[in-house]
């Protein structure tokens, strides 16, 4: 055994591109979790607790429906004659391939794990407690200046789980990128299962599988040490 | 309290983009044309007839519900003992013991789906089925031992040691007065098993052998070679059978269970 292997890998660019797909597509999947997570699960946080259970058993949901019917739907949408493309029918507009491309398994990834980060942020923002929000706009902040100053400084630790939890879902799902990615916008994970069961490539399976895993370490440790720099920031 | 404008647009945004997918296969579902087509042109219930005369969605189904309940009583009964045994005793190399046995969670599921058919079908030779359980197994072992974990650590263990002093057998005590403490706990995360052992793909695609395939995983391939609505027509089914559960979960122990 050698390290030779793990070299070739990454000095092959078609290997190198998937490798480099994968991370772009968790990388970006996990921001806009974050964009659209954050105020959401602030909203669902500030909602009384009746509306609370309702908003949350929503968005749990699609968590708890299997990846393939989430594929499905995507299909569903963004197909050759999916909904989108009847709807710009409608208005004589050629149809647009976003099938089988980069755009729609970043669309099913983000589908698949928003309600995650929307779920980690709620566990997080519910325990801030309301005062802090009216004591800073007592104190002349405006509602977005406080939220920034505030809200979002103490939600610091569930951002920091959700992007872990995001981006290692992202790494290495595998129904989404297989359905909705095609052979042409191959991860990672859909490319060791060709490797492996497709063209019985030992070798590069397990040299996939490998790179992953340490993949995988290296973003949870680096992230959950980032936290603790700034948890010890914020003690100071 | 009065929500920022933004704030609400957003959070409005995000819920319709969470549930439009699922709605628009819903509709479909009850829809005559025979590819996927919106807005509805008439209402049939075909597509729910054709899934029951698909052969492998039905034996998929049977074997994924078996698999799921077989695996997810088999690691309970590990993983039960196994949790007290963590939070109760001061083993040597505890933090080692709970570290290896939350590793599948860490270990990508595709992973160790490839690293589970070398050893289970390549090196062993085992059966389908056997590998099968063994992988699911595998997969809901950890949020047992996560799940019931977390509720012994609520428990007060003094109460199990009055139960000693009493004259109460060790086994006994812990089947009366330990058990019963954290039955919650063991609902939450015998529900979590089963639907992540019933959902699961990545173990199941590297497992399944000829003829023999989970429920997600002959979906998977029925999607690959045809495009039809009998796929929306059992996602209904499923869906169904999954809002059934949320509600069981909420009647006995609040949603927030399964977000563990």
């Amino acid at each position: 055994m050698s390290l030779g292997r793990y070299l070739s890998f990454f000095s092959d660019t078609y290997y190198l591109n998937i490798f480099v797909r994968t991370i772009r597509v968790s990388l970006i999947c996990t921001l806009v979790c974050m964009i659209l997570g954050i105020p959401t699960a602030y909203f669902i946080s500030r909602t009384s607790k009746k509306v609370r259970g309702v908003l949350m058993a929503i968005a749990i949901f699609p968590m708890l429906t299997n990846s393939v019917i989430r594929a499905f739907a995507w299909i569903n949408v963004l197909g050759k004659n999916g909904i989108i493309n009847q709807i710009l029918g409608i208005f004589n507009i050629e149809p647009v391939s976003m099938l089988y491309t980069e755009f729609s398994v970043l669309i099913g990834t983000i589908y698949l794990f928003l309600p995650l980060m929307i779920i980690t942020l709620v566990g997080v923002m519910e325990n801030i407690d309301n005062d802090m929000m009216e004591a800073a706009e007592s104190l002349g902040a405006n509602r977005i200046v406080a939220f920034f100053k505030v809200i979002l400084p103490m939600s610091v630790p569930g951002i920091i789980t959700g992007s872990v939890l995001v981006f290692t879902g992202a790494l290495t799902a595998y129904t989404t990128p297989q359905l909705l990615g095609g052979p042409s916008n191959m991860l990672m994970s859909t490319l060791i299962y060709q490797r492996a069961m497709t063209l019985n490539d030992w070798t590069s399976a397990s040299v996939i599988a490998l790179i992953m895993i340490v993949t995988t370490l290296i973003v949870m440790k680096g992230l959950n040490y980032v936290a603790s720099k700034l948890d010890k920031r914020g003690l100071e | 309290m009065k929500k920022g404008g933004f704030i609400t647009i957003v959070a409005v945004l995000v819920f319709v983009f969470l549930m439009f997918p699922l709605v628009i296969i819903a509709c479909t579902a009850f829809n005559t044309a025979p590819t996927i087509s919106f807005p509805i042109q008439g209402f049939t219930l075909d597509w729910f007839k054709n899934v029951f005369a698909t052969e492998s969605f039905i034996d998929g189904f049977k074997l994924s519900f078996t698999l799921a309940i077989v695996a997810t009583l088999l690691a309970l009964l590990v993983g039960v003992p196994a949790a007290y045994a963590l939070s109760r005793f001061s083993i040597k190399g505890k933090k080692f013991l709970k570290n290896y046995f939350l590793s599948p969670t860490i270990i990508p599921g595709i992973v160790l789906g490839y690293a589970l058919y070398q050893f289970i079908v390549l090196t062993l030779k085992m059966g389908v089925i056997e590998g099968l359980l063994i992988g699911h197994f595998m997969v809901v072992l950890p949020y047992i031992i996560r799940v019931v974990g977390s509720s012994l650590e609520q428990f007060d263990f003094s109460i199990e040691e009055m139960a000693w002093t009493l004259g109460c057998p060790k086994i006994k005590a812990f089947f009366k007065v330990v058990l019963p403490n954290i039955s919650s706990g063991i609902v939450a995360s015998f529900m979590l098993a089963f639907i992540n052992s019933f959902n699961n793909i990545p173990i199941s695609m590297f497992l399944s052998g000829p003829g023999v395939r989970t429920l997600p995983t002959a979906l998977m391939n029925y999607i690959e070679y045809f495009y039809d609505p009998t796929v929306s027509a059992i996602s209904v089914l499923l869906m169904i059978g999954t809002i059934l559960i949320m509600v069981l979960v909420e009647k006995t122990l609040g949603i927030g269970a399964l977000t563990k």
